[in-house]
């Protein structure tokens, strides 16, 4: 009762484009071209009308899965596009013969490979990212980490006052300046560089031992408190890192997939023009 | 000396009023006797300021005194006018001590010694002078009290208000002013009290003016403190003061002396009555609280039928029209045939007295089924309860065999086990000749059963039997089951409460009748949960089938009903059927399989705790999510906003999680909805597949978000509009599919209404979060698939 894409329905998808690859891999061997194996001959025809056909198909899962309510299973819409669009890698690659140049047709060949591969990176980052979220979060929410730092910064934000400058400064810093995010690089490294969350709880080791006796109890609590500030703040990042990884790659595979909707079309018309 | 009249009224409370009013007005000869130096001693008590309601709305008033929803002292004041100003003969100060002769010569003795001679006698003494007690230990105690005239008497106590009626209500809503009052309420809702109050009362308790303590009971008092048995276990809850309104009994001793049969010997009986209020005794006519109708409306109503009636003249009820409306079908019959038909068939409504039960009727629908009609079918989750007041119907028992019937003739009733359980109907009912049905809804079911013993006690006695023979043994006739079913009794236990522990002497078994359960083991020192056992299900069997003590503890997941089965009287039965033997013992095997599969994975047990700790022991269907295939896109909330007109319903990211199982924050569909218990609008719904849901009739109140435990519904403005795809995509028009749509500032005329999730009831294809995950980590389950969820801990 309970499936996920990869093994929507019995993995029926896979038993697919297994057959489709199969077919496309068992006629290439047994077809004897007049010339060479190229896009040109009767099967390269045959497997490039499949392979375009798939590739408009497959693209429209992005205006299906926008449709809501209805008959359908977008799983098994997804299960079907993982496994019929890696059969494209067959399908497409036995249409061009294996000639490849600098020219329109290879482009179009390669944005296609290039839409492949980062899916093929989709897939792996949708089997494996999930299972680190929940194991990074442990059952809290971002909203309940991002809630218990605000509370952290409030808390420190009172102790803070009337400790010496040293260690005041350090917190309002830490308070006031510290990020989480920042540019798409920053995001996928999981980390942050001269946080001042980090900086503040280390120097607050040092200075627990060198300030005023009076000021040691409340210091030590803000010692306590930044550092489980910065354990949420990892978490904070870890967790917005994943899903940045599970994301990242549809910022390349969609952009290209227009493109390779233009090149393809190019392609064919460029075909028939020049018959 | 004694005076003499045409009629002379007993007490001159609303009805008694009305009557006095109304003889004044006909110039007919009477007097209105009252006990106090007061007119209407029971309104006079009211608490000071008051206010009164005019229910039930859909009443029209008939009667030459006014009344309409006002305060106690401008309701008091007019009356005392209209006394005066329509020459009523009222006389105060006169206890009536007894009523004696016949009709055309009644002799009224009086208290200091006065007789009153009457052809009539119209008794409308109301109840107020006998209040029903806590009846507890420790009841005694000097802060116990049954009355509360002046709320501002009392400052910054703690005080206890016992009851969940209208005068409980009014009380603890005045001394929360000054005071911190907590509210007992021996239901899960409050079911009989007038719609106002519910909305006062709900604003009450939500804003944490008033707490209140549901499903709860007064165990015993000492000074200071009260202990109460709610669905947690005993609290102890220190107070100042108790006030407990626990509604008035008949002053039975005093009618009776009149000569005045009641209606059965239960201390809540009422005195047996003609449709004209006449009672037993010819001549002399009982109206009011009395009569089985503590409505002022409907009292003052009567009171002016009831002079009409002495003076001869037919005129019938004012309900009449709504009832004759409702009966239009049965080809033009008198409302009074019809509802004498249907009492005089039907045992369950028989215990009504006239006034509730045309009440009854208003609330309920008539059908007329022709043979071959399917009144409802099995796994419905319709909730009404039908009777057959003429026809006979077929029960198809058996879900694999439609042939496999049993026979309900006229008189019988069937659908009560939906409404005890909240779940789905457990056979098809089909009409087998021409029927006379009577349809009644969750809501005035559950107000029979809570204001009618006698009624309660036919529908369980009735269930019983069919609980039984349903769930443990569907093909044993109905004579052998009498042993068990006399020896069966319906228990209650709270959340949490043990029903069975692990080692001790066993000498019942239980069936599951409302609620849910879990069977665990203590495993290696730790209590490992073995399974999750919804109703509908037996347990207990074990140890009984073996004579050994229990092998294991069933613990209730929510607050839960049982049958409880007398061990002898079962072996007894299994000794003489042996098909039954074998049924049972195989399902033991299976226990026993299913049990040493998940005690090799104790992982799945605490799965079943983790569930039953989010609610879903009492769900019907669960939205949850396998956080391992989980890419946190959104799509769910997405699609669930644009199939609800832009308002998600559902919550991904919020809601625990335990191990890789999500339980995200959106509705479980409950079998007893929290949701439902108090909508004073009445606009949420059990549709045919178990949605609840929320009709257009909302108004907004919020008492469904603040009743939610899962804090799943929202009130929301209407959305922005949405553009069309095309639209959005080449011109950028409007909020795109899966944008957020929210309202945040108040349109325009535009008012919120509560939304929740309705499982897709009008979409095709089914819940729309779930047909819209690409990964197929949003699940749906119901009850009886937990199990094998516990199957995503294995695999991860």
């Amino acid at each position: 009762m309970h499936d996920g894409f990869l093994t929507y329905a019995n993995s029926r998808y896979l038993k697919l484009a297994a057959a489709v690859c199969l077919t496309s891999i068992v006629a290439y061997i047994l077809y004897e071209p007049v010339d060479e194996h190229n896009g040109g001959t009767v099967l390269g025809y045959i497997l490039g009308t499949v392979g375009a056909l798939l590739i408009f198909w497959l693209t429209w899962l992005g205006i299906r899965k926008r449709k809501y309510g209805g008959h359908f299973r977008l799983t098994g819409w997804v299960s079907a596009h993982v496994y019929l669009g890696l059969s494209l890698i067959v399908v497409a690659t036995l249409h061009t013969g294996f000639q490849f140049d600098w020219n329109l047709h290879t482009l179009a060949y390669a944005l296609m490979i290039i839409v492949i591969v980062s899916g093929i990176f989709g897939i792996y980052a949708y089997a494996r990212y999930p299972k680190l979220v929940s194991a990074n979060r442990r059952g809290a929410s971002l909203d309940d980490l991002l809630t218990q730092i605000g509370d952290i910064d409030r808390e420190s934000r009172q102790l803070a006052v009337g400790l010496p400058d040293e260690v005041s400064s350090l917190i309002l810093k830490s308070c006031e300046e510290t990020a989480i995010g920042g540019s798409i690089f920053r995001i996928l490294s999981g980390k942050a560089v001269n946080c001042p969350s980090d900086n503040a709880f280390a120097k607050l080791r040092g200075l627990v031992s060198s300030v005023d006796q009076e000021h040691v109890l409340n210091t030590r609590k803000l010692l306590v408190l930044t550092g489980k500030k910065c354990g949420l703040l990892g978490t904070v990042r870890r967790d917005i890192q994943l899903k940045a990884l599970m994301d990242i790659w549809l910022r390349v595979h969609v952009p290209v997939t227009v493109a390779l909707l233009i090149a393809l079309t190019a392609h064919i018309i460029s075909v028939f023009y020049y018959w | 000396m004694s005076e003499e009249f045409e009629i002379a009224i007993v007490g001159s409370g609303p009805s008694g009023l009305s009557a006095a009013a109304r003889a004044a007005q006909k110039e007919i000869s009477h007097i209105l006797l009252e006990t106090t130096d007061h007119a209407s001693d029971t309104i006079y008590k009211f608490q000071k300021r008051k206010f009164v309601m005019a229910t039930p709305d859909v009443m029209p008033l008939r009667s030459d005194t006014s009344f309409a929803a006002g305060t106690r002292e401008e309701i008091l004041e007019k009356w005392d006018e209209e006394i005066e100003h329509q020459k009523v003969n009222i006389s105060y100060n006169s206890e009536v001590t007894g009523i004696s002769g016949e009709k055309g010569n009644f002799t009224l003795e009086v208290k200091g010694g006065r007789t009153i001679k009457a052809n009539h006698v119209v008794l409308s003494i109301g109840m107020q002078g006998n209040l029903r007690k806590l009846d507890v230990d420790g009841d005694d105690w000097e802060y116990v009290q049954y009355q509360l005239d002046d709320p501002e008497e009392y400052e910054d106590e703690t005080i206890i208000v016992v009851g969940a009626g209208d005068a409980a209500i009014e009380n603890a809503i005045a001394l929360a002013a000054q005071n911190r009052v907590a509210l007992v309420n021996r239901k899960g809702e409050f079911a009989r009290i007038k719609a106002g109050n519910l909305t006062l009362v709900t604003e009450a308790i939500d804003s944490g003016l008033i707490e209140c303590y549901y499903n709860a009971t007064t165990s015993r008092i000492s000074p200071g403190e009260i202990v109460l048995k709610t669905p947690d276990g005993e609290t102890t809850v220190p107070c100042d003061r108790i006030i407990a309104r626990l509604g008035a009994m008949a002053p039975r001793r005093f009618v009776e002396s009149c000569g005045i049969k009641f209606t059965s010997d239960e201390p809540s009986a009422l005195p047996e009555l003609s449709e004209r209020y006449e009672s037993s005794v010819p001549g002399l006519y009982v109206v009011g609280a009395l009569a089985g109708y503590p409505l002022i409306k409907l009292a003052m109503n009567q009171g002016y039928e009831v002079v009409e009636t002495i003076s001869g003249n037919e005129i019938s009820p004012a309900d009449e029209p709504l009832l004759e409306e409702k009966f239009a079908a049965l080809h033009g019959r008198g409302v009074n045939e019809v509802l004498k038909e249907i009492q005089e068939n039907v045992p369950l409504l028989s215990h009504m007295s006239a006034l509730q039960f045309r009440e009854f009727m208003i609330d309920s629908a008539v059908h007329l089924a022709k043979p071959g009609d399917v009144i409802f079918k099995r796994n419905e989750y319709t909730n009404s309860v039908f009777s057959v007041v003429d026809g006979r119907v077929n029960v198809q028992i058996n879900a694999e065999d439609d042939n496999e019937l049993v026979e309900l003739k006229n008189g019988s009733f069937f659908g009560e086990m939906g409404l005890i359980a909240g779940r789905r109907r457990t056979a098809t009912v089909v009409a087998k000749t021409e029927c006379f049905l009577v349809e009644t809804p969750r809501r005035a079911m559950l107000k029979l059963i809570s204001s009618v013993p006698g009624a309660k006690k036919v529908l369980d006695t009735a269930a019983i039997y069919r609980q039984i023979q349903t769930h443990l043994t569907p093909n044993i006739e109905k004579e052998l089951l009498k042993e068990i079913v006399d020896t069966a009794t319906i228990e209650s236990v709270s959340a949490g409460e043990k029903l069975i522990s692990e080692g001790d002497e066993s000498d019942h078994m239980f069936i599951i009748r409302a609620g849910s359960m879990t069977v665990s083991k203590v495993i290696g020192g730790r209590s490992v949960i073995l399974s999750y056992i919804p109703s509908g299900n037996y347990v207990g069997e074990m140890a009984l089938l073996n004579n050994e003590p229990r092998s294991a503890s069933v613990t209730a997941t929510v607050a839960s009903e049982v049958i409880k089965i007398d061990a002898v009287a079962f072996r007894e039965l299994l000794g003489r059927e042996n098909e039954l033997k074998q049924v049972i013992e195989e399902k033991f095997q299976d226990r026993i399989v299913e049990n040493l599969e998940t005690e090799d994975r104790p992982e799945a047990g605490d799965i079943i705790d983790f569930l039953v700790g989010q609610g879903v022991g009492e769900a019907s269907d669960v939205l949850l999510i396998d956080e391992s295939l989980c890419v946190r896109c959104d799509n769910c909330e997405k699609a669930c906003a644009e199939t609800h007109g832009g308002i998600s319903r559902l919550n991904r990211e919020a809601g625990p999680t335990f191990e890789n199982l999500h339980v995200p924050t959106s509705c479980r569909h409950c079998e007893h909805p929290h949701c439902m218990s108090d909508c004073p609008a009445d606009a949420i719904h059990r549709a045919q597949d178990g949605e609840v849901f929320i009709d257009d009739k909302c108004i907004g109140c919020g008492n469904c978000v603040n009743n939610c435990p899962y804090g799943v519904i929202q009130l929301a403005y209407p959305p922005a509009k949405k553009p069309g795809l095309w639209s959005w995509l080449l011109f950028g028009s409007g909020p795109g599919p899966g944008q957020d749509k929210t309202n945040t500032t108040k349109v325009e005329g535009a008012r919120s209404v509560a939304a929740k999730c309705d499982m897709c009831k009008d979409i095709e294809g089914g819940a729309s979060c779930v047909s819209a995950c690409p990964t197929g980590a949003a699940i749906r389950v119901n009850p009886e698939e937990f199990l094998s969820i516990t199957n995503l801990a294995k695999s991860s």
